[in-house]
Parts: structure tokens; C-alpha cells; sequence
């Protein structure tokens, strides 16, 4: 479906995570972040900086992962994106949710 | 207390000592648990629950159970579809849900899991899946990540260690179940670029992340998946569009005798390595509601 974030209309999942990568920009994000009641300071950019990272070399992303990245440790990443921080993050880096089975 | 009130299954001693306690278990809250993804059949919980419930009502002691199903996830089940065919065998079975639940620590002395964002569960039996690794060979071979998986190219199951090496099953970082069936699937797939790198030809980029399996929901019924990288688990027929005899996604006495046969197949057709007749090592996209 359509939505418009930030003045852009974008293509996104039922579940609202962009469906094309390339849509992405920094405003975009904001935007998303503001949706999820969040005010995004330089420590939450650098988590997103490095999800991006992650996704474009096709690493799956998980809380260890993001845990060990030394850019913040899992606190620290619960305290930035509150109440399911891998999903909000996800969903303002502009990447799909991460996958399960069923 | 390991083994005492708390209790993993994917072990044989784990398996065991826990059906030693259930047969005596006078009742209260049973909390089962995922520490964190991947595990090895990300199922198996659930279908775990589900048994429970199924096993505390035939021992007539099913209102002494609490039963709440605990998950890193968002839910027990996560794709849009599973959930609309699905959600309701956990409302009718009396399941609590916690979700999103990134466990921290366990407080023994007051038999409580927290999660990093303080969230609390109180257990009085803990059912746990520990976090899944692959083995310490891998590990020792420097080829595997933080979790021993060896990064492999998810289409042609070449790891990206050296053109030279192949993974297959639950040793891979392969978006995939690290379950039997996936394993299955792969090894066609496997055999034929192994062939054709020794040949020093084109590796074919076929595998599609097929995965299959059957979950036991209790009281003789069972459901039945079928999916892939790309489609979710969606109703339909197996394995014969339109006909069946198996139903997708849906909740059936046939299901559960399926699983049944599937324990003959499994010994006798699976290990043996004969051809499973009718099921593809791609995923048939006929015979499924897709949108």
C-alpha cells in the first residue's frame, strides 16, 4: 500500500516497513521515527547508520548482533528504540522486519 | 535448577527430565520460553504448548495450569497470514502471550524471567530454549560467525569462506529453519553445485528456502506448513493441488496421521536417502491461496 511519510509517498508493507530500500532518506526516517514517539539524537543514528550497514551486505539483523556491535550495547538499544527496539529500528532504517518462520 | 524447575527439550537428557516432571507436576504457571532466534525448529515451542495444553486436559488438571507462550518476537506467530488462520488455537487453548521479550536474566530465588526492558514473567515450571549455536567445530574452523553459522550464499549453498566449501543444514546463516526438512530440500540442490563446481561450470542459484513441516496442535489434530524465502505459510492443499489429502494452514485428524505415516517415511524412505515421491525440492506454488 501507499503511504505518505514526510511528504513522501512511499510503498510499504501492511505492517508499514518500506518495501523499497532506494525510498529511503534521512527526513523519511524521521518521520517514521516520530510515528513510533521517537526523537532521534546522533547516538540513534549511529544505531541506524549501522543497520543499513548491516542490511546492504545482507547480514540478518539480530539484538546480539546490534548487542555486539560496539556502536551500543542491548540496554542502551532498548533505551533508544523503547518496547521491541530491533522492529522500530528496522522500520526507521528503511529495512524489511526482521524474519521469522511463521 | 536445571533440570529441577527449569527445562529445555531439544536435548535427550533435557526431553527426558522433563517428562519425569510433568508426570508428577501438581500444576501452576508453566512458562515457555525462547531466548532468542534462530532456533532449531522455530515451531517446536509452540507445538510444545499446544501438547501441554492437550496433556494437562486429559489428566483432568488443566484449570490448576497457567500456560503463557514467551517470545523475542512479536508474537507466536509473526507472518500477517499464519496469524489470521492461527491466533484463535491460542485464545481456544487458553495460551497467554508475551512477546517482544528479550530475556536479560533469570531471578532464581524469585522464579521470575526479565527481559532488557524490565519486563517481569513469573514461572513456577520453565520451559526454555536456550540460544541455538552451531557446533564447536565450526567454531574452531574460524569459518563461523558469533553463533558458529557459516555465511553461505543462500541460493547456491557455497559459503562465502571459500569457493571450495559447501554448507548445508543448521550449520548455515541461511533466513531459513534450521530444521530437517530445510536440510532435505537443500541437499538436491547441494549435490548438483558440488557436481557442477567440480566441472568447473555455473553453480545454479535454485534453492528457494523451502521448508515443510507438520505441527502438532493436540487432541489427534495437526497443522501442516509449507513455505519459502519469498511466500509465507498460506492455506491450500498438499501435496496434490485441489485434492490434497493434507490441508495448508489449517488445523485436521488428516494432518496428525500424516505426521503419523511421516514417522514410517522419515525411517525408512528419508534416512535410507530414496526419492520422496510428490514433494518438490522447490516449493509448488499450485494448489496454495496466494493473494
Amino acid at each position: 500500500m501507499e503511504k505518505t511519510i514526510a511528504n513522501k509517498t512511499i510503498e510499504v508493507s501492511d505492517e508499514v516497513y518500506l518495501l523499497n530500500f532506494s525510498d529511503w532518506n534521512k527526513e523519511l526516517g524521521e518521520g517514521i521515527a516520530q510515528e513510533e514517539g521517537i526523537t532521534m539524537t546522533d547516538d540513534h543514528w549511529k544505531v541506524i547508520d549501522y543497520i543499513q550497514h548491516q542490511y546492504k551486505n545482507d547480514v540478518p539483523l539480530t539484538i546480539r548482533k546490534i548487542g555486539k556491535s560496539g556502536v551500543v550495547d542491548i540496554k542502551g538499544f532498548y533505551s533508544l528504540f523503547p518496547e521491541g527496539p530491533l522492529k522500530k529500528a528496522s522500520r526507521i532504517s528503511g529495512i524489511p522486519k526482521p524474519v521469522s518462520c511463521i | 535448577m536445571w533440570h529441577k524447575n527449569i527445562f529445555d527439550f531439544y536435548t535427550y537428557e533435557g526431553a527426558k527430565a522433563l517428562r519425569n516432571k510433568l508426570r508428577e507436576w501438581e500444576g501452576g504457571k508453566l512458562v515457555i520460553h525462547i531466548t532468542e532466534m534462530p532456533i532449531k525448529c522455530p515451531v517446536a515451542p509452540l507445538e510444545f504448548a499446544f501438547l501441554a495444553d492437550s496433556f494437562f486436559k486429559n489428566k483432568g488438571m488443566r484449570d490448576k495450569v497457567d500456560i503463557t507462550f514467551v517470545t523475542p518476537l512479536d508474537g507466536a506467530f509473526t507472518k500477517p497470514k499464519a496469524t489470521e488462520a492461527l491466533h484463535y488455537l491460542l485464545e481456544e487453548k487458553g495460551i497467554k502471550e508475551v512477546t517482544d521479550f528479550n530475556i536479560e536474566r533469570v531471578d532464581y530465588e524469585n522464579n521470575k524471567i526479565i527481559d532488557y526492558a524490565d519486563t517481569e514473567v513469573e514461572y513456577d515450571l520453565l520451559v526454555t530454549v536456550t540460544t541455538n549455536m552451531g557446533d564447536a567445530l565450526i567454531e574452531r574452523s574460524g569459518l563461523g560467525d558469533d553463533l558458529n553459522y557459516i555465511p553461505t550464499n543462500k541460493t547456491t549453498l557455497q559459503t562465502e569462506a571459500n569457493e571450495n566449501i559447501f554448507a548445508i543444514g543448521d550449520c548455515t546463516n541461511l533466513p531459513a529453519s534450521k530444521a530437517g526438512s530445510v536440510a532435505h530440500f537443500e541437499a538436491e540442490i547441494l549435490t548438483e553445485n558440488i557436481l557442477r563446481y567440480i566441472d568447473g561450470r555455473e553453480l545454479k542459484e535454485e534453492f528457494d528456502g523451502h521448508a515443510n513441516c507438520f505441527i502438532e496442535t493436540g487432541h489427534g489434530k495437526a497443522l501442516l506448513i509449507d513455505f519459502n524465502y519469498t511466500h509465507e505459510p498460506v492455506t491450500g492443499s498438499f501435496p496434490f493441488p485441489g485434492v490434497g489429502p493434507l490441508t495448508l494452514l489449517k488445523e485436521s485428524r488428516m494432518n496428525h496421521m500424516g505426521k503419523m505415516a511421516f514417522k514410517w517415511i522419515y525411517w525408512n524412505m528419508l534416512i535410507t536417502g530414496r526419492h520422496l515421491p510428490f514433494v518438490t525440492t522447490k516449493m509448488q506454488e499450485a494448489g496454495k491461496n496466494f493473494d
